[in-house]
């Protein structure tokens, strides 16, 4: 097999981890901020709930996670889960992503400083007001470094879609190795998840950077 | 309220403290009274904050409440703006009860939409400033009017212009805070509140985080607005600023008021022992 025919081969493995990246940040971003109001939730059950949640996905592998959303339905209920590999993927990638968003959004509220708050009562900004105009563009700044690690972290992780054989990148390269007794697809896959981190890395930069107009 | 009254009233309202850059502003109606507060008590825990404290401020009048640390005074301050909640006592707005204590000693506070309105009479300026560093200085004054009141932009945008250059900040309209000093940073902090057109402003000690010639910015600008007969009630350690200012001083100590009247009494022929000894510290 050419050098050629394996990139080409495994181009198809890159489109879906870009997918399976893209999905899990659409999905993962803003449930973590559902995440963080279920957890500072005044009715207590609903704060324990989610603690526990939040406890289980970072406590856990994530390779693990992926299993159980993928064999879970068929050992449980005797639901077979053929043909929904992709769908297991994302619940197992989002629900996890957005446990460790959640915390990253957590640390970022909870340093806000009080006066914030009080300001925003005294000039008569309703709760919601005072969090979408005051707390959150400032929450967001201060998370920022936080989340861009997450989602670099993200990008090498969607490799455990493998233990689904899931046949995104990583998967295809152990295939091809295999079969071709050749270490260059794994070379190819290393390049590519450089690559794709090197625009993520990118991308954060020039964010954090619009957002340096003020300390 | 009879008709003279009526008309005064409408009067200050054509012409908006803080506002106006003429000389005379609104003539100070001491019929009036702002705020009442009788028998107000707080407590932290077992730490009784605020004994039974009685304040009630005039319309122009200048009230300055000084004391120790750990006297009361911001927490009456917190009280009054309702960043803290009262254990026992009643406050009220020109008129309008922010809060009721019952027979059994529990304090009611009135309905949300009661609250939004009277919380529209007081402004606070915040020793730390506390203005928000996402937002340039012209964002952080019109904010409020216009997110909060639903006032027309271009309106509130003239004022927000009018009042930095009374605070001499004209040239900052476009500037954030963390560019600017602390001094400018607390005329701004006031801008901010007057742009609310509050008819009562505290002040929770504005100088306390500034260097002396910071200060001598923000006092200038305090005393300018006294001139202009807004009301105000100021927490300081500013001792001769307080002199010069005010109608009336307070001197609060262990959670109580010891002596109150005005200032060339409390600061030239103080009554009480403890006024004396807490002079005398500031002498030294």
């Amino acid at each position: 097999m050419s050098f050629w025919t394996m990139l080409t081969t495994m181009a198809d493995g890159m489109l879906k981890t870009i997918l399976l990246f893209a999905l899990t940040l659409i999905g993962s971003i803003p449930l973590g901020m559902v995440v963080v109001f279920l957890k500072k939730s005044k009715f207590k059950p609903i704060a324990w709930l989610t603690e526990a949640y939040i406890a289980v996905m970072r406590g856990t592998p994530l390779m693990l996670q992926l299993l159980v959303w993928y064999f879970g339905p068929y050992y449980l209920f005797g639901f077979s889960t053929r043909g929904f590999k992709f769908p297991a993927l994302l619940i197992g990638f989002i629900l996890n992503y957005a446990a460790y968003f959640a915390e990253i959004y957590r640390s970022g509220i909870d340093s806000m400083p009080i006066g914030q708050y009080e300001a925003a009562e005294i000039l008569g900004y309703s709760k919601f007001a005072t969090f979408m105009r005051i707390i959150l563009p400032q929450v967001i700044k201060r998370v920022l470094p936080a989340v861009t690690n997450e989602v670099i972290t993200l990008v090498k992780d969607t490799s455990l879609a493998s233990a689904l054989a899931y046949s995104e990148v990583f998967s295809l390269a152990k295939q091809i190795s295999a079969s071709q007794t050749s270490f260059l697809p794994f070379l190819i896959a290393g390049v590519f998840y450089f690559i794709a981190n090197y625009v993520v890395a990118w991308i954060m930069k020039r964010i954090e950077k619009s957002m340096q107009y003020y300390n | 309220m009879n008709e003279r009254n009526n008309e005064t009233l409408q009067q200050e309202y054509a012409v908006p403290e803080g506002i106006q850059d003429g000389k005379n502003g609104n003539e100070p109606n001491r019929e009036r009274v702002i705020l009442q507060m009788s028998n107000i008590r707080k407590s932290f825990g077992d730490l009784h904050v605020l004994k039974n404290i009685d304040l009630s401020v005039r319309h122009g009048e200048v009230v300055s409440i000084i004391g120790p640390s750990g006297s009361g005074k911001s927490t009456l301050l917190r009280c009054a703006t309702f960043l803290e909640k009262i254990d026992y006592g009643e406050i009220i707005y020109l008129d309008r009860k922010a809060t009721i204590t019952s027979h059994s000693g529990k304090v009611f506070y009135t309905g949300k939409a009661e609250m939004k309105e009277i919380k529209k009479y007081f402004g606070l300026v915040f020793q730390q400033f506390n203005l928000f560093p996402h937002h340039s200085v012209l964002h952080n004054i019109m904010d409020a009017p216009v997110e909060v009141l639903k006032r027309d932009k271009k309106e509130v945008e003239k004022e927000a212009r009018v009042l930095l250059e009374k605070m001499g900040l004209a040239d900052k309209a476009d500037s954030y805070p963390c560019q600017l000093s602390g001094g400018q940073q607390q005329r701004v902090a006031i801008a901010r509140a007057l742009a609310m057109k509050p008819e009562i402003l505290f002040f929770d000690e504005p100088t306390s985080a500034l260097d002396p010639e910071l200060t001598i910015e923000v006092l200038k600008i305090i005393r300018k607005l006294a001139e202009e007969n807004m009301t105000m009630v100021i927490v300081t350690h500013e001792m001769s600023f307080a002199a010069g200012v005010s109608n009336r001083v307070i001197f609060m100590d262990g959670g109580v008021i010891v002596e109150e009247g005005p200032p060339d009494k409390v600061f030239g022929d103080p009554k009480q022992e403890r006024t004396k000894q807490f002079l005398k510290s500031y002498k030294e």
